[in-house]
């Protein structure tokens, strides 16, 4: 039987904001634990939450990258669970009424195409602690350090069909908040995690299947691996003739495997309510406004400048604008050195490559973008070629010294001097009668391996242009 | 000396007739001669009290006058004070030390004001009677057999029988006011919003205020001068300039319209009650006021709409005592769950577990649309009630509560006991100022006159009582009691 998936994503993200969300604790990743506790994070009796405005303005700011409907009027409500790591015993978010509504995701595939994603909402809540087990004897640690965060929780529509597009999805969200600079969205750190709903149905059926939950996912890989490995699980399930059981799993990336987590770790009732101790949220027209003008240009319509502006190719655009850094590295390179088409070959190129030999970002590139820039202007005004080039970019991974000096000081500049080529020619053409000759007689593609013989000769340094005009003059 | 208003001892430390010290002293003492009758403190604090009065006296002497300058007063156990004890009358809680003052604390630290200790309460504030005090209940000064009224039962208490000066209180359904109607003082709950509730411990949190027990209605001006005022710190503080509430006392009450409510004279009032309110409406008559009947026709149904948002709200405040970071722990706990379990059921008293039920039912999938909401919603109908009122009158005018205190022990109830607060829970629902002050006794106990104001009309409100205690001496009447 035909089977279609069907995934909705939950994605929680932590907003960057300098304190949390209600108290004025740092929130910076990595400190020791609890020295980012106050008395409010610490639910001492008498403390009140105090909005962080930080948090609003940046949901509000997501919410207008994605076209979402900005709610005037959001309210906070409170989610009752008992666990240490919660230290008030009830979670602040937004349940009825959150700041971002409906809105809408693009997302490119593989092959090239697209395809829109509904996001039901996107709403603000506070992270809550973290438990730590087994690293004191008989006791569970508690670290509140994180108790609080602002996370932005953005729903998805049950729109996505396959891992890919699952994937897909969670790339361009994360390429949105870092263009937006909310988060740093990092999966590892736990900055950015995902949960996903996931259920198959006949393809062609309309009606969903009974769905479960893959919780606290967090890596893309492990997204991707994940769904494909509930999904096989869920199509055995059925074909073998069984049920699938609403529930929530927990994804195993050693044994490739999800398993059921314990209903106590996730079946309550929340008793959600109005949080009294906040007044609704109540913001105008011109408090959106002012937030819209302070967007920056988001990665689509970045892409789309590149294709007219630079004359990229889609796919070229596409890549070098899938982050932020990457575009402004690419943007520099291009302004600076005068040619789009080299930069863009240079930066998805040779640059790519480098980088991910090095697992390294593009922020941590160990050849900055104006230093790119000067080897593709040499390339442009003939002091080098473009094979000279590849050497000169290898020195300058550990060189740090100017691009200029480095091609001085190796020696590599290309030979344009028209007595030394002429020298270089004659030498070609007294060592090479036989080809000469065939040249005269009209075979004009040993061209190509006379010049390249005058290239062997000068180490690659000689003009290529040169050297073939001055080849030509002399067998006329 | 100790007798006197907080604003006749205001000018008796101005001129010098006495010290703070002088003054922290005979209330010191006569707090050890009757605090083991009354139990109105759980916390005495000599020592840092004379430090305090000592540095009032020293700010004196250097040319500081502030009103409250080397006043002593007393804490509900309720506010948060550093470096001692903040229990709410609770077990939970016995052993806590916050490591922060309150707002209203820090406003009166601030103002010079001496503070003599932690008064007594019900526990978390959840009683009309202080009978539920994990320290035992307070006993009313005008008959050590009665109860003092609740929560705020230990400031009352501690004001009438003159053990301080001037007492802080909080009012969720009435819990300054009748207090101070069973103990024949002046208790003002400000409007919702005007002072602010940091580091106050929370009950309800839409419904609790902080507020003056006092001797006088200028004395809560006095007190409220301090109090009032926005604060950052809680998002429900209104954002209001604050008035001169003494200030604004003075004022004749010629041509003003008091509403008198048919549903606060109906069954269940006590007919010498009635009739010293009756006799308090003469005496406005007199000073040029008129009297309109008017109707709060969903008052009925208050009392049932605060029996669900103030024990929801209250489920979920009190979820933070899990006996995992403060307070009170059970012994030897075998895993988190007993931990919870334990911790929450020895730590709590059986009205504080019965209203963490009850809230927890009203949240619960399935019931909230029927309760909470619904409560919410009779909510704005008792809040219209008051609105349609105040167009035609300026105050609303009643009784505190249905009759005088009662025994200890006489009311097992919860429902009869919730009733207690008949009258005053629809002023916490609508979020309006009201004042208890005394309008003479009935048999030996003091009834209480409950004046109602609009909204933040808490200079209206404390200029009405002024003006008839400028007429009357109902707030100077003292309970005999006798030093064992």
């Amino acid at each position: 039987m035909e089977w279609e998936t069907v995934i909705g994503l939950e994605v929680h993200v932590s907003l960057s904001t300098r304190s949390k969300l209600f108290s004025g604790t740092a929130s910076r990743f990595g400190a020791e634990p609890n020295s980012q506790a106050n008395i409010f994070d610490l639910a001492m009796p008498g403390t009140l939450p105090v909005l962080n405005e930080e948090a609003l303005r940046m949901a509000v700011k997501f919410g207008l990258a994605i076209g979402a409907e900005i709610s005037k009027r959001s309210v906070f409500d409170r989610k009752n669970y008992f666990y240490p790591d919660l230290p008030k015993g009830y979670q602040l978010t937004q349940l009825d009424l959150p700041t971002v509504g409906r809105g809408s995701l693009c997302i490119t595939l593989d092959d090239g195409s697209e395809r829109i994603i509904g996001v039901t909402r996107a709403h603000i809540e506070e992270n809550a602690g973290k438990s730590l087990h087994g690293v004191f004897h008989g006791m569970s640690g508690i670290d509140l350090n994180r108790a609080g965060e602002p996370l932005l929780e953005i729903v998805s529509e049950p729109e996505i069909r396959s891992a890919r597009e699952a994937v897909a999805y969670l790339k361009k969200l994360h390429s949105i908040v870092r263009y937006l600079d909310i988060s740093d969205a990092i999966m590892a750190q736990g900055s950015m995690r995902c949960d996903v709903n996931i259920s198959i149905r006949p393809s062609g059926e309309t009606e969903l299947g009974v769905r479960t939950e893959l919780k606290n996912i967090n890596s893309f890989r492990f997204v991707e691996k994940a769904i494909e490995t509930e999904v096989r699980r869920q199509q055995d399930v059925i074909e073998d003739g069984g049920r699938v059981v609403q529930e929530t799993r927990r994804y195993d990336a050693n044994r490739d495997e999800t398993f059921p987590m314990r209903s106590k770790e996730f079946a309550n009732d929340y008793r959600y309510f109005p949080e009294p101790d906040l007044l609704p949220v109540e913001i105008d027209e011109a408090y959106i406004e002012a937030i819209r003008q302070t967007l920056p240009e988001l990665p689509d319509a970045r892409k789309a400048r590149f294709v007219i502006d630079y004359g990229l190719s889609d796919y070229d655009a596409g890549v070098l604008t899938a982050t932020r850094e990457m575009a402004d590295y690419f943007e520099s390179v291009a302004k600076d050195s005068g040619d789009a088409k080299l930069a863009a070959n240079w930066v998805t190129g040779d640059l790519q490559a480098l980088l991910n030999r090095k697992d390294l970002s593009i922020e941590q590139s160990p050849i900055q973008a104006d230093r790119l820039a000067v080897l593709i202007a040499r390339i442009k005004d003939d002091t080098i070629s473009g094979k000279i080039a590849k050497t000169v970019f290898e020195s300058m991974i550990k060189d740090q010294s100017a691009v200029d000096d480095i091609i001085e000081a190796k020696g590599l500049r290309q030979v344009t001097d028209s007595g030394a080529l002429e020298a270089l020619v004659n030498d070609v053409i007294a060592s090479n009668p036989e080809q000469v000759q065939q040249f005269i007689a009209g075979k004009q593609q040993v061209l190509g391996f006379l010049v390249g013989q005058a290239m062997k000769l000068s180490q690659g340094k000689a003009n290529p242009g040169q050297v073939n005009k001055l080849l030509r003059e002399k067998m006329s | 000396m100790i007798e006197k208003t907080a604003t006749e001892l205001a000018r008796a430390l101005h001129s010098g007739e006495i010290s703070s010290v002088e003054l922290t002293k005979a209330y010191l003492n006569r707090i050890s001669a009757l605090n083991n009758q009354l139990n109105a403190f759980i916390t005495i604090c000599e020592e840092s009290a004379l430090e305090q009065a000592r540095a009032a006296d020293t700010r004196r002497a250097a040319g500081d006058s502030s009103p409250l300058l080397g006043i002593p007063l007393a804490h509900k156990d309720i506010f948060c004070t550093k470096d001692q004890i903040t229990s709410c009358g609770s077990r939970m809680l016995h052993n806590f030390t916050a490591p922060y003052d309150a707002y209203v604390v820090e406003r009166f630290n601030a103002a010079g004001a001496v503070m003599l200790g932690k008064t007594n309460m019900d526990e978390f504030a959840m009683g009309s009677s202080n009978e539920t005090s994990f320290f035992g209940p307070v006993r009313n000064p005008w008959d050590t057999e009665r109860v003092p009224g609740g929560s705020s039962g230990g400031s009352a208490a501690a004001v009438a029988a003159d053990l301080c000066a001037m007492a802080t209180g909080t009012d969720t359904g009435g819990s300054i006011r009748q207090p101070a109607a069973f103990c024949g003082i002046t208790g003002f709950k400000p409007s919702y919003g005007r002072v602010s509730r940091w580091g106050m411990i929370a009950f309800a949190s839409s419904l609790d205020q902080a507020g003056p027990l006092c001797k006088s209605a200028e004395d809560a001006a006095l007190m409220m001068n301090v109090m009032a005022g926005p604060d950052r710190r809680d998002s429900t503080c209104a954002e209001l300039e604050t008035e001169d509430y003494q200030a604004g006392i003075g004022q004749g009450l010629k041509g003003l319209k008091i509403g008198l409510p048919r549903q606060h004279f109906a069954e269940g009032l006590s007919a010498e009650v009635e009739l010293r309110i009756r006799d308090a409406l003469a005496e406005f008559e007199k000073l040029g006021a008129t009297v309109i009947d008017i109707d709060l026709p969903n008052n009925h149904l208050s009392v049932s709409a605060y029996y669900v948002v103030a024990p929801a709200e209250a489920s979920a405040n009190l979820s933070r005592y899990d006996g995992v970071r403060y307070g009170y722990r059970c012994e030897q706990p075998v895993d988190l769950e007993d931990l919870y379990k334990r911790s929450r059921s020895e730590g709590f008293g059986e009205e504080v577990k019965r209203r963490i039920m009850v809230g927890t039912y009203a949240l619960s999938a399935g019931y909230f649309d029927a309760y909470y909401r619904k409560a919410q919603k009779i909510r704005r109908l008792i809040k219209n009630d008051f609105d349609t009122a105040f167009n035609s009158v300026d105050v609303i005018i009643g009784p505190t509560s249905p009759h005088t205190a009662f025994t200890l022990g006489s009311k097992t109830d919860p429902v009869a006991m919730y009733l207690e607060d008949i009258y005053t829970i629809a002023v916490n629902l609508a979020g309006l100022p009201g004042i208890s002050i005394p309008a003479g006794l009935c048999g030996g106990l003091p009834a209480g006159l409950h004046i109602i104001g609009n909204d933040f009309a808490e200079s209206r409100v404390l200029n009405v009582a002024h003006q008839f205690q400028l007429a009357t001496d109902f707030h100077r009447q003292k309970p005999a009691l006798k030093v064992n």
